[in-house]
């Protein structure tokens, strides 16, 4: 439950645009961690301050012309993306994934599932690295059960792109069992140079109590997190 | 007004499931012949007259299209 004990201090952004869907449960998923959640809107300039940031899933604009395009380009983002040059932890679950390759701070893109359809169901998933900052908690190899619904949900990269993710240990988590939107390699999710922006597909913010998802598995992203801020992980 | 037109389509080493399924769908009409598709986007711009070909390269390549997954072209009509 609501734990609020020694992390209160961390205060995490939750950042709402039009579309936006799973904000509500990022900001409860704060809560259950520990920490304080910050709403942010699409139309600041600024983060409040904020000490690490959640890009949540929808469809930011319509996702028209491309998920997450619109919102890539909107004045939070360019906040976010500053924020992240100065190491500030970012998660983009979902449309907020699509949302931070769009704004070039993850590589890569996410393209229509493989199979055509929108994908709903409870994934298994494996931790590839535990060297992030919203996976310290995991054990490296640890097998989590958390939501996927996504019909752009396919990540495709160049193979160089490709070489570099898995020579430097940024993929952060892969699809197991039969691929859910044939993602290249399996990656449902990956991480940025130094570990402090990550992007997943799956949805970890509706994991987190077993009265309303699959497991509680999807905790310890947040945790993690409050853990990086705290600096008690060292990333 | 000047109009400019841009193609966006999908770069050939993606997986382009939606033209896929076109090839499919068009031997159960009776219409065969057709190998492959790729399905992308036609944008039309009416742009003012100073609008100047980097700023049209830059409309195409930072918005329209995403450079990771895509090729465009830009055309003055």
């Amino acid at each position: 439950m609501s734990a609020g004990q020694t992390s209160a201090g961390c205060r995490i952004g939750v950042i709402t645009f039009p579309g936006t869907l799973d904000d509500v449960d990022a900001a409860r998923a704060v809560r259950y961690a520990g920490a304080q959640p910050v709403s942010l809107w699409h139309a600041d300039d600024d983060l409040r301050g904020v000490d690490a940031v959640v890009v949540p899933g929808g469809f930011s604009y319509g996702d028209y012309l491309r998920a997450g395009a619109i919102a890539a380009h909107q004045p939070v983002l360019r906040a976010v993306v500053d924020a992240a040059r100065r190491g500030t932890p970012v998660l983009g679950i979902c449309n907020g994934f699509q949302i931070l390759c769009e704004a070039g701070l993850l590589p890569g893109a996410l393209v229509r599932n493989a199979g055509l359809h929108f994908v709903c169901r409870d994934q298994r998933l494996r931790v590839e690295t535990n060297a992030t900052a919203w996976t310290g908690r995991y054990g490296a190899g640890a097998e989590i059960v958390v939501p996927l619904k996504s019909i752009e949900g396919r990540y495709v990269a160049d193979a160089s792109t490709l070489t570099a993710l898995a020579g430097e240990g940024r993929v952060v988590l892969r699809y197991l069992g039969t691929s859910p939107n044939g993602a290249v390699q399996d990656i449902a999710g990956i991480a940025s140079a130094d570990g402090r922006v990550v992007g997943l597909m799956p949805h970890p913010e509706h994991a987190i109590d077993s009265l309303t998802g699959p497991s509680t598995d999807g905790l310890d992203f947040f945790r993690s997190a409050i853990d990086a801020v705290l600096g008690s992980v060292r990333v | 007004m000047p109009r400019v037109v841009v193609d966006v389509v999908p770069k050939p080493e993606i997986l382009d499931p939606q033209g896929q399924a076109i090839v499919r769908a068009l031997p159960r009409m009776g219409l065969r012949g057709v190998r492959d598709v790729r399905q992308g986007k036609h944008f039309e711009l009416d742009v003012d007259d100073d609008v100047d070909a980097e700023t049209l390269h830059r409309i195409a390549g930072e918005l329209l299209a995403n450079p990771v997954i895509e090729n465009w072209t830009v055309r003055r009509l």
